[in-house]
């Protein structure tokens, strides 16, 4: 994809994760919207991964450690064509494969269970190490939420990633600068996320992260023989200025007249920019 | 099977079985990957660290360890993960039961130092509660070992059994009971002495050998019980229990673990509204301490005399 396809991918993400929520009238809005511009370069250029490949181990593997963005997963996962777009619309339903939090073992193209915040930072290790020792040459994209760098978890996972040099692993920090209380700052201040990891050992970079560009060049350009780390400068809620501006936008429940808004929102700037669902 | 059990003990320390039946599975199966988190040492793996890239020491991050043995099992690996007893179940309990259980991915967790046989190391490394908080993680094989021959013949099982598996195992010596070809299977216990139907002792672990002891002296009282040996406290055989339970009648379940959430709570479960007296020998819902072991044992009651005690008052 070039970078004008990887913008309107973006946007579908963005359109099929609003109209996946709606379907179940609340959800992870914020948190959703602000990983949709990384999911489209990772899935529309960057990651070595198809429906057609799910079961080849040299593929490619994501797993969203912030488990709750599952929503944004489920839509880039039905444009690829991992499962029919209707799909979306069973979101929390009774009996559904799609949950709210990512789960490996009822969502066709969901890499990793996970959702209790922290894990899927391990997860991810074990993964990637098991490519490593497989001599197989695939790769492990992480999505960490800047919210869950208080879990002490991620520091154990990301010592481990330094100390024993995982490069096949690729840590990508969801900095949205808000978790579900509040600002970041407010609750534990994160504090300076790039030098945190540097000083860890990676090779670290924070770039816009509604840029698809920049993600892709961060993703293509950090040195390989060394664990990298991106921190993504995001904001929650990406693409929906209302939901930017509500303080509390991690989980959302509003009325189908909203939904409704911001789908022809959504879809009114995906036509703008010459992109059809 | 042969229960050549005679009061001597193996030849060889559990710690020197573990290491040697890891680094079989390390050589006969390049999918095993061996995980420690800084007590390799502890347990004869320390060389298998340098030997193998499939064995890695993760530092003193138990959690990132259970985590990655997740990721390993996702990634088509067989983990086997090796710390301390509380530190195997408590410290990261909630990894193992969400990137392990619940994530559908398998992984054999082998928790060193059981109940009081961590004594000198005391209450902070002495877990009575690791049986009960593995036995709520839905699926989860505990087998509390008993022998060397069951050690080596369960741990190589396992590495092909699906799921969690959780191996209680001390380091020091052990009281064969087994002879070397027993074979052994998860959910099925075995009769290891059968000297009549006035009572019934369930034991795992350290247990057996007490129980072994108390059927004898029982006996010279010409009370003459059998002993089973459930091999796993999860499954339970709750066929075979419950058949010499209600011929037995009088049962007393022996562990070295909290009365609550183990062996002594799964048989009382398994019997409860049966016309049966089920009494135990367990420890009374207390934390830990440090000591020899025999001095715990003596101290928690985890002994063979308060065994026969027990079994004769009920």
């Amino acid at each position: 994809m070039n970078k004008k396809e990887m913008e309107i991918f973006a946007q579908k993400i963005r359109v099929a994760t609003i109209e996946c929520i709606a379907s179940r009238g609340f959800g992870h809005v914020g948190g959703s919207l602000s990983i949709s511009d990384l999911l489209a370069v990772l899935y529309g250029e960057v990651m070595n991964v198809s429906p057609e490949k799910k079961d080849d181990p040299n593929r490619d593997k994501l797993v969203c450690s912030k488990g709750h963005a599952g929503p944004a997963i489920y839509a880039t996962l039905a444009l690829k064509g991992f499962f029919p777009y209707e799909k979306l619309f069973t979101l929390n339903q009774p009996g559904t494969t799609l949950p709210s939090h990512c789960d490996k073992n009822k969502t066709e193209g969901v890499d990793m269970t996970t959702g209790s915040l922290g894990q899927g930072t391990s997860l991810a290790v074990g993964l990637a190490l098991a490519d490593k020792l497989s001599n197989r040459n695939a790769k492990t994209y992480l999505i960490v939420g800047d919210g869950e760098q208080d879990e002490g978890q991620v520091w154990e996972a990301a010592s481990f990633t330094a100390a024993k040099n995982i490069t096949n692993l690729i840590w990508i920090i969801d900095w949205n600068k808000k978790q579900l209380d509040g600002y970041n700052k407010d609750i534990l201040d994160p504090q300076n996320l790039e030098e945190k990891f540097k000083s860890f050992g990676f090779d670290a970079i924070t770039v816009n992260g509604h840029n698809v560009e920049e993600i892709y060049n961060a993703l293509t350009n950090l040195k390989k023989n060394k664990p990298r780390a991106i921190i993504l400068d995001t904001v929650k809620g990406h693409g929906l200025k209302e939901v930017e501006e509500t303080f509390s936008n991690h989980s959302m429940t509003v009325g189908k007249e909203v939904w409704d808004k911001w789908i022809k929102i959504l879809k009114d700037e995906l036509t703008s920019m010459g992109g059809a669902m | 099977m042969s229960i050549i059990y005679d009061g001597n003990k193996d030849e060889v320390q559990f710690k020197s079985a573990i290491s040697e039946t890891i680094k079989n599975l390390l050589d006969n199966d390049k999918t095993v990957v061996y995980l420690d988190s800084d007590l390799s040492s502890c347990i004869g793996c320390n060389k298998l660290i340098n030997e193998y890239d499939r064995a890695i020491n993760c530092g003193i991050a138990e959690a990132n360890m259970a985590g990655i043995a997740g990721g390993l099992s996702s990634g088509g690996m067989k983990p086997i993960i090796h710390t301390f007893g509380p530190f195997a179940s408590r410290r990261c309990y909630d990894q193992i039961f969400l990137s392990g259980g619940y994530a559908g991915n398998s992984i054999t967790i082998i928790g060193t130092d059981p109940g009081v046989t961590a004594a000198f190391n005391g209450g902070t490394h002495m877990p009575f509660e690791d049986t009960g908080l593995y036995r709520l993680i839905p699926g989860a094989i505990i087998c509390d070992v008993t022998d060397i021959a069951m050690l080596k013949c369960l741990m190589t099982k396992s590495i092909n059994h699906k799921g969690i598996k959780y191996f209680r195992v001390p380091r020091k010596d052990s009281y064969k009971v087994y002879s070397n070809d027993t074979d052994f299977e998860f959910g099925k216990g075995k009769i290891i002495k059968e000297l009549g139907t006035d009572g019934l002792i369930i034991a795992s672990g350290i247990m057996v050998y007490e129980a072994m002891k108390a059927a004898e002296e029982l006996a010279n009282k010409n009370f003459k019980v059998t002993v089973i040996d459930p091999v796993t406290i999860k499954p339970l055989d709750e066929e075979l229990i419950k058949q010499y339970a209600l011929k037995c009648k009088k049962i007393i379940v022996a562990e070295n673990h909290n009365k609550i959430g183990g062996l002594v709570s799964a048989v009382k479960e398994l019997l409860c509204g049966q016309n049966v007296k089920v009494s135990h020998v367990a420890v009374e819902d207390k934390f830990g301490e440090v000591g020899p072991q025999n001095y715990l044992q003596e101290q928690f009651g985890l002994t063979s005399k308060e065994i026969v005690s027990k079994m004769i008052s009920l």
